[in-house]
């Protein structure tokens, strides 16, 4: 059933265990098309595995992901492969294929799903390069590339087959303040240039919520809030107060959970 | 007790839940066959990574190997008097034996520890996720290839051993120790039969193929995706290759002879 709405992903009541671990209670997502979509949280929250489920790569144990209406955990393989085409995907670590060159990189897909000719490849990576600044890195080695230009040539790979949605996993993570402000500038201009839909985790608040359209935040396995960076710097909830603005103490305790201090420090004499 | 029952249970579903993983993805690998034969560069890339890369040891140990069996063999059959048929006594250990099981010994080495190692590498920097959300399957990209070269290149690797061992057992018999050349070669030529003995070989390599390149690609693609968790499954390649190559060729002898 095509969707209908303005929404390109819509999630709902979504339950992900790992072993004995909840990562998702029963959480629902939207993600408008054409907008940038952060998830936001503390490291551990299942932000990358959100990603992995709406990719498909991982299968949610109750809830739907829908994708223009279809849900992506019911689909055979098949389909998904065929649904992924319309999907990119930034890595944290770029995912670069190692045995080759940047260009071959971003042509990799190209060869793999179209029947165009090397000549025409070969304007569309110079293209796509052009656009991330690095056409003139082609014949690079990943492994001759800092982390914010693999980031960027990933970047280029992600849009090789111009898809219709982008999913960014940490793009700002230990990046210096120039790769970051590349990144930033970079995600912004081509979500509107390509008319992307673009789904970003991150938890660096002030780049995020700098390009961000609609932010969700999350924890525990549910949402704690949700609504545009403006309404999130100004939520009265202690817990989204305490991330949105990087206070040590709150709600999220600085101590792992522990018996008390005293009690722990007294132990001690008893011993022989 | 009932802790050790329940353990037991836990361990005989681990058990049977890999294998059955195992034999889907293998089946999977091998349905991706048909797809490579229009992509014939994919396999020679991999018939040069896996074979080509891999002659030299197996040249090398099978010419050690040959003059080994030249010397122990000469020793042994003079107190018969039968060192004329050194050539004979060589050429057959090495076709029926040696030549396929210590190649395949030397290929999980060589080969089998790499393709793992590479595999394991490529999905610890998530390059297998990065070509499954760019809608390319790994299994057909990465695997079936993989599979496919180690399969080709076990019987013509364990082919190049037997040739070089027995030369290298007609260098210490004939031109060491002075048995007839003529004696060593057409004793060869007559008792060596095509179908019992090469014939025979040629099926243990290949069986030592599927198996030591499906236990490298699988243990890569299956590995925890951390330095510890490659380090690990390269081990276990070569270990578990190692005993499959042994077992196998104990069962594969009894069913042939």
């Amino acid at each position: 059933m095509p969707s209908t709405d303005n929404n390109l992903v819509r999630i709902r009541d979504l339950h992900f265990s790992r072993g004995h671990s909840k990562i998702f209670n029963g959480i629902d997502i939207d993600i408008p098309k054409g907008k940038i979509t952060a998830i936001m949280g503390p490291s551990g929250t299942g932000k990358t595995t959100l990603l992995k489920l709406i990719g498909g790569q991982l299968k949610p144990q109750q809830g739907t992901i829908l994708f223009h209406g279809e849900n992506i955990p019911a689909m055979k393989t098949k389909k998904l492969y065929e649904v992924r085409k319309k999907m990119g995907m930034l890595f944290q670590s770029g995912a670069l294929l190692t045995d080759m060159s940047v260009f071959d990189n971003i042509a990799f897909p190209l060869r793999e799903h179209t029947e165009l000719p090397e000549v025409m490849i070969r304007d569309l990576v110079l293209m796509k390069l052009q656009a991330v600044g690095l056409r003139g890195a082609r014949d690079l080695n990943p492994s001759q590339l800092s982390g914010g230009m693999a980031r960027r040539v990933a970047f280029a790979r992600a849009i090789a087959l111009d898809p219709e949605m982008i999913m960014f996993d940490e793009p700002f993570t230990g990046q210096d303040p120039i790769s970051m402000g590349v990144l930033v500038q970079l995600i912004r201009s081509m979500n509107e240039a390509l008319e992307l839909t673009s789904v970003m985790v991150s938890h660096d608040i002030e780049e995020t919520m700098a390009i961000a359209d609609k932010v969700y935040i999350i924890s525990q396995g549910k949402i704690m809030g949700y609504g545009s960076p403006e309404e999130m710097n100004q939520s009265d909830s202690p817990w989204i107060s305490q991330f949105v603005h990087g206070e040590a103490d709150g709600p999220v305790h600085f101590h792992y959970q522990a018996r008390s201090y005293s009690d722990d420090i007294f132990a001690g004499e008893n011993r022989d | 007790m009932f802790d050790w029952f329940a353990q037991l249970g836990r361990s005989a579903i681990d058990f049977f839940a890999r294998l059955g993983s195992e034999v889907l993805l293998f089946l999977q690998a091998i349905a991706a066959f048909k797809a490579l034969v229009f992509r014939p560069a994919l396999i020679i890339q991999q018939l040069f990574s896996i074979g080509v890369r891999s002659m030299l040891i197996i040249i090398v140990s099978g010419f050690f190997v040959g003059m080994v069996l030249g010397l122990q063999g000469y020793n042994t059959l003079i107190d018969f008097g039968a060192e004329e048929s050194l050539g004979v006594m060589v050429a057959l250990s090495l076709v029926r034996e040696l030549g396929p099981v210590v190649t395949a010994l030397l290929y999980a080495g060589r080969a089998g520890s790499a393709l793992t190692a590479e595999i394991g590498l490529m999905k610890a920097t998530e390059q297998l996720s990065g070509l499954e959300m760019m809608a390319v399957n790994p299994v057909e990209r990465i695997l079936a290839p993989r599979l496919l070269a180690g399969i080709i290149s076990m019987p013509l690797l364990a082919a190049m051993f037997s040739a070089v061992g027995v030369f290298g057992g007609y260098l210490v018999g004939v031109d060491m120790l002075g048995v007839d050349t003529g004696a060593y070669w057409s004793q060869m030529q007559a008792r060596v039969d095509f179908e019992q003995d090469i014939i025979q070989g040629v099926i243990k390599s290949v069986v030592f193929g599927v198996v030591t390149t499906w236990i490298a690609v699988y243990e890569g693609y299956t590995c925890l995706p951390t330095s510890e968790g490659v380090s690990r499954s390269t081990t276990r390649t070569v270990v578990y290759s190692a005993l499959a190559v042994l077992g196998l060729d104990f069962l594969l002898t009894a069913l042939m002879l």
